[in-house]
């Protein structure tokens, strides 16, 4: 499980990082979007992977018995945020084209 | 008075009145002048009141706590030294003033002159009598400051400017240094404070570090004494007004330098490095600027270069570390002040009455200014080292000192042969000066007729003169004792038996001056003719270009290092900066990594093919993005929505249901988000594609970034694995567990957290959101498409055309765009119950089950946008009026109140409490007031989704009409009709 996981946080941060290392904001948009993924999904399993755990307190003093409700709730703000940047960054982007004719990170074409 | 209480009001006097001065009116110039001279006058007095306290080399002191835990004290210590300054200070400083009264135009801002020369006033007396090395340099560097301000009085001027930039530059630099060399001995000797760094002795010659120590003070004191080769701003300062070198340049500023260099004396002199640095500094300075200053036409120009030939010679005496020749050092500080000030008032009286500073325009202005030459005469007989006057005592003493003999031959033959070379040179500029200036043939490239100057104007030169003669003539009486205590301030009880009088007999210096004195008359009859031909510049040294190779320096420095490192770090470029970033980042992480990862069983045995399966298709996508966001962004943004699909998936498997559904949601907000923004973006070329292909640089680029993209997910990979394959350390999660329900009084351990726990995160957080959703707000308020995405896009211009074709709207039943998505809009609008009261529901039970502020937010958001999808932007608006940032401000408002709630029971800043209640139905209902916190989360959350979403949606209506984006009167809208949206 672990194995699949991690490989797929390497390929998505990976695509993110050639993302945004990319000239045309709006691949840095989708970047940034792959990113997040990635790093939500680490934070994530950093509490470890327990499938079939209780996320819900019922009663049971096993605590084994729980998800880790702490990257959790990171993730979760996290997540929201993650739609804000989304969000201005966009916005920026078509602010920024409107004033300088083009999408290129910079404001201009080299 | 008190002693402490006379040094406190010297050195906040000045900056008061400076303070004071800078308030006054542009025009009031004779009131400043007024408040300037009596604040000067005042510090006299004070200073000549406290003389019989110090007289026998006693130290006044006072101590005021500033920083007691780490030793620093503000310290202020008037002594015999500190005492001849503090008057020289005051003392010509008053001078000046009654001076710049009558030289500064009515029409320069001049209280603002009288401002910064208080203040540089202020900061020369903090630097004599500062009794702690910290606050030494804050003060000298404070003059460095406001002699900037000075120099550039004439601001509109660049000369001024260039050359108080100079002054700053280099003066600054040496400040630095300054600092740095004060650090070291408050490091070796264990203490700032100066009484104890002098008693100190030979622990700081013996120090390891005295040598760098050493250098670093010596650089200070050499560019502000204008040393060689860091003289070159001092010529370039004489764009000041004459006022201002008269005192900056002659009594105090320059001798700030050769102050510091007498006040550390007696800890740092006597080593082999000391005597040859200052010496041999001292006496190139010496030579070199006399030298020079017989060439300069502009009599300014001619003092100032005398100016550094003199603080040269007072470095020498200062190097050579004898008694004997500190006395006389002293001795010419003093003397050199009066002569040198009086000179630079009268080139100032000459340039006020003439119009010109340039020795070959003038000519024979005796019979024009009879009392103006005959006080410039006697002061450069002065400078000349003529007998009867102070000049002459001090040059006298420097003579006995250079002909001592000495074991070293070098020393012995090069010491006495420059002084007398360099006496023999400040003969000729003297000469030069007055000859120049006042005797020949009248002049005739003037452009008006001189007249002597009011006589308050003269008065200070007359004083300064009278000074020179009476020092001259009776030295014992008028200097003895002063510079009896200053002496014996700094030697204490070394010092050394001297005698000031006029008369030692035929002696070998009395022989050098004769020499010097003669020597000097036949080199200037000699020089004439070349004099007359009016070449700039001194031959032979015209190639020492001292400030081209600074400007040069501060060009390679300030311009080509600045825009290289710019290039490299500069802000404009992204991708850099980026890629930049990410390397850190990967060495950051891969430096630990090389301690290894600990035993890690590779194993694929746990994994289960579903959750495979939809990683295979996760990461299909990802890379698929990657690929395609550059020429196919619809499909980019699917592929991505596939990734957070996966993403969303993983959550629910390994049981977090929370994250799930947010991510779930959000990833539906964000690809309409998206969807409404491609509208914007430019059409992608796709004929540049294969051009791009071919070039080399761009194949180097991507395989560079593809290398870094992999070496980034393979580390991320590795540590994600290496840490899952590890049991999970002891953290707090534990603690949120126990005590989730029985402190929160909630089941859903996450959102306990979120809003009960750790409130006060969640609330920066919903506040970061509401910024945001604000901001794209006011960015889209103005919003101006590019060029070519104003026109509408080419799908509905077919549509229209199609449509305008068309007869009747029966004939073209689902066809036309009113009919479009004709049965889902309708299911959208039934919808919109259903979703509200999914929202609330979630909303309701996020305390005990999974859901809560956030995902009921979102959910109440998609339940809005799904009606913008499905009936249009303006059907929307025709029938439902949204306000998005009321709901943004009662959300924020809800939570703050709920924090603020629970001061009432005397809890701190959102401190919660909860309670069950029995309610009819529903049976038992947690009541907590964290619910209402969540509340306000919930409408916050709805109202920046919708405003962000809907703020973008709108452009597009008003896209479509670009006779909208001119300018229209604002009519006040009435307050019951729907929002206008920009």
């Amino acid at each position: 499980m672990a194995m699949i996981l991690a490989i797929s946080i390497g390929v998505l941060a990976g695509s993110g990082v050639w993302l945004i290392l990319r000239p045309r904001s709006f691949q840095v948009i989708i970047g940034l979007s792959l990113l997040s993924y990635a790093v939500n999904l680490f934070i994530f399993s950093m509490g470890r992977l327990r499938s079939g755990a209780a996320s819900i307190v019922n009663g049971s003093s096993d605590l084994g018995a729980y998800a880790d409700p702490l990257p959790q709730a990171l993730v979760l703000t996290a997540i929201v945020i993650g739609f804000a940047m989304t969000a201005l960054f966009l916005v920026v982007l078509l602010a920024s084209r409107g004033l300088t004719g083009t999408d290129h990170v910079d404001g201009r074409e080299r | 008075m008190a002693g402490d209480t006379i040094l406190i009001v010297l050195i906040v006097l000045p900056f008061v009145g400076s303070l004071a001065a800078g308030l006054l009116k542009a025009g009031a110039r004779t009131t400043a002048a007024l408040l300037a001279g009596t604040i000067a006058l005042v510090g006299f007095g004070l200073a000549i009141a406290s003389y019989p306290q110090i007289a026998d080399g006693q130290i006044i002191r006072y101590d005021l706590a500033w920083l007691p835990s780490l030793g620093l004290n503000i310290v202020l210590r008037l002594n015999g030294l500190s005492w001849l300054f503090t008057v020289m200070v005051t003392g010509i400083g008053f001078l000046v003033v009654l001076y710049a009264r009558y030289y500064m135009s009515p029409k320069d801002p001049v209280p603002r002159f009288f401002s910064f020369f208080l203040a540089f006033m202020g900061a020369m007396l903090g630097i004599v009598l500062s009794g702690n090395l910290i606050q030494l340099v804050i003060f000298w560097e404070l003059t460095g400051i406001f002699s900037f301000f000075l120099i550039g009085y004439w601001h509109h001027n660049s000369t001024a400017r260039d050359g108080a930039r100079m002054a700053l530059i280099v003066t600054g630099a040496g400040g630095l240094a300054l600092l740095v060399g004060m650090l070291l001995i408050g490091h070796i000797v264990g203490s700032y404070d100066l009484d104890v760094v002098l008693a100190a002795d030979d622990t700081i010659r013996d120090h390891p570090l005295y040598l760098p120590l050493l250098l670093l003070v010596l650089f200070a004191a050499f560019t502000k004494s204008a040393q060689f080769p860091f003289h070159f701003w001092l010529p370039r300062a004489m764009a000041a007004p004459t006022p201002v070198s008269a005192y900056l340049h002659s009594a105090t500023m320059v001798k700030a330098g050769v102050f510091l260099l007498v006040l550390l004396w007696p800890v740092l002199s006597g080593t082999a490095a000391w005597l040859w640095i200052v010496t041999y500094v001292g006496l190139a300075t010496l030579l070199i600027g006399a030298y020079s200053a017989i060439f300069q036409h502009d009599l300014k120009g001619l003092l100032a270069y005398s100016t550094i030939s003199h603080l040269g010679l007072i470095t020498t005496l200062i190097g050579m570390s004898s008694p004997l020749a500190l006395v006389a050092a002293i001795f010419h500080i003093v003397n050199h002040a009066t002569f040198k000030a009086s000179l630079f008032m009268a080139a100032g009286i000459i340039d006020h009455e003439t119009g010109t500073r340039d020795i070959r325009r003038l000519s024979g202005l005796f019979g024009f200014l009879p009392f103006t030459a005959t006080l410039a005469m006697v002061a450069a007989a002065a400078m000349a080292g003529v007998p009867l006057l102070n000049g002459f005592l001090s040059k006298e003493m420097f003579f006995a000192e250079t002909a001592l003999r000495n074991s070293n031959p070098f020393y012995n033959i090069s010491l006495p042969v420059v002084a007398v070379v360099a006496s023999l040179f400040a003969v000729t500029y003297s000469l030069r000066f007055i000859h120049g200036v006042f005797f020949g043939p009248p002049p005739t490239e003037l452009d008006r007729v001189p007249h002597e100057p009011p006589a308050l104007m003269r008065r200070p030169i007359e004083v300064l003169v009278l000074i020179c003669l009476l020092v001259g003539i009776i030295p014992g009486i008028t200097i003895g004792p002063y510079l009896g205590s200053a002496v014996l301030s700094v030697l204490g009880p070394d010092a050394p038996y001297y005698s000031l009088s006029v008369w030692h007999g035929f002696t070998t210096p009395l022989l050098m001056s004769f020499a010097a004195l003669s020597g000097g008359i036949v080199l200037y009859l000699a020089l004439q003719p070349y004099l007359a031909r009016g070449i700039d510049g001194a031959p032979l040294i015209r190639g020492l270009a001292a400030p081209r190779v600074f400007e040069r320096l501060l060009i390679l420095l300030s311009v080509k290092w600045a825009k290289a490192l710019e290039r490299v770090f500069g802000t404009r470029r992204l991708q850099p900066q980026l890629a930049i970033l990410i390397s850190v980042a990967v060495l950051a992480g891969a430096l630990p990594l090389m301690a290894g990862l600990g035993p890690i069983s590779l194993s694929l045995a746990d994994a289960d093919p579903a959750l495979a399966v939809v990683w295979v298709v996760g990461t299909i996508c990802a890379i698929g993005a990657a690929i395609q966001a550059k020429y196919h962004r619809l499909v980019a943004l699917m592929l991505m929505g596939g990734a957070g699909l996966a993403t969303s998936i993983t959550f629910v498997w390994f049981s977090a249901p929370d994250l799930a559904l947010t991510q779930l949601l959000v990833e539906i907000v964000t690809t309409v988000l998206i969807l409404l923004g491609l509208r914007w973006l430019p059409k992608r070329d796709e004929a540049a594609r294969i051009d791009i292909a071919r070039s080399r640089g761009a194949r180097f680029r991507r395989l560079r970034d593809v290398a870094l993209a992999v070496i980034f997910g393979t580390g991320i990979a590795l540590i994600a694995y290496a840490v899952m394959s590890h049991d999970a350390p002891d953290s707090i999660s534990r603690f949120f567990l126990d005590n989730a329900y029985a402190l929160g009084g909630g089941r859903n351990v996450v959102n306990v957290i979120l809003v009960d726990f750790r409130g006060f995160d969640t609330l920066g957080e919903i506040t970061v959101l509401a910024i945001v959703a604000l901001t794209t707000f006011a960015l889209l308020r103005r919003f101006r498409p590019a060029a070519d995405s104003i026109e509408r896009p080419e799908q509905q211009r077919i549509q229209r055309e199609f449509e305008a074709g068309r007869s009747s709207e029966a004939d073209a039943e689902g066809t036309i765009v009113s009919n479009f998505l004709f049965v889902p809009s309708v299911i959208m609008r039934w919808l919109f119950p259903v979703i509200i009261v999914l929202a609330l529901f979630l909303f309701l039970r996020g305390h005990d089950q999974p859901g809560g502020g956030f995902i009921a937010g979102i959910t109440m958001s998609i339940a809005f946008v799904l009606q913008y999808l499905g009936g249009g932007t303006r059907w929307v608006e025709e029938r439902l009026r949204i306000l998005p940032t009321y709901w943004i401000g009662t959300g924020l408002l809800i939570a703050l109140l709920t924090g603020a709630g629970a001061w009432l029971f005397g809890g701190p800043f959102l401190t919660s409490s909860f309670q069950y209640l029995e309610l009819p139905l529903l049976g038992k209902v947690p009541l907590a007031s964290a619910l209402l916190f969540d509340l306000g989360v919930f409408v916050l959350v709805v109202g920046a989704t919708v405003l962000i979403l809907i703020a973008i949606a709108h452009q597009s209506i008003r896209g479509a009409k670009p006779a909208r984006l001119r300018p229209v009167p604002v009519a006040p809208q009435k307050s019951g009709e729907p929002r206008q949206w920009p």
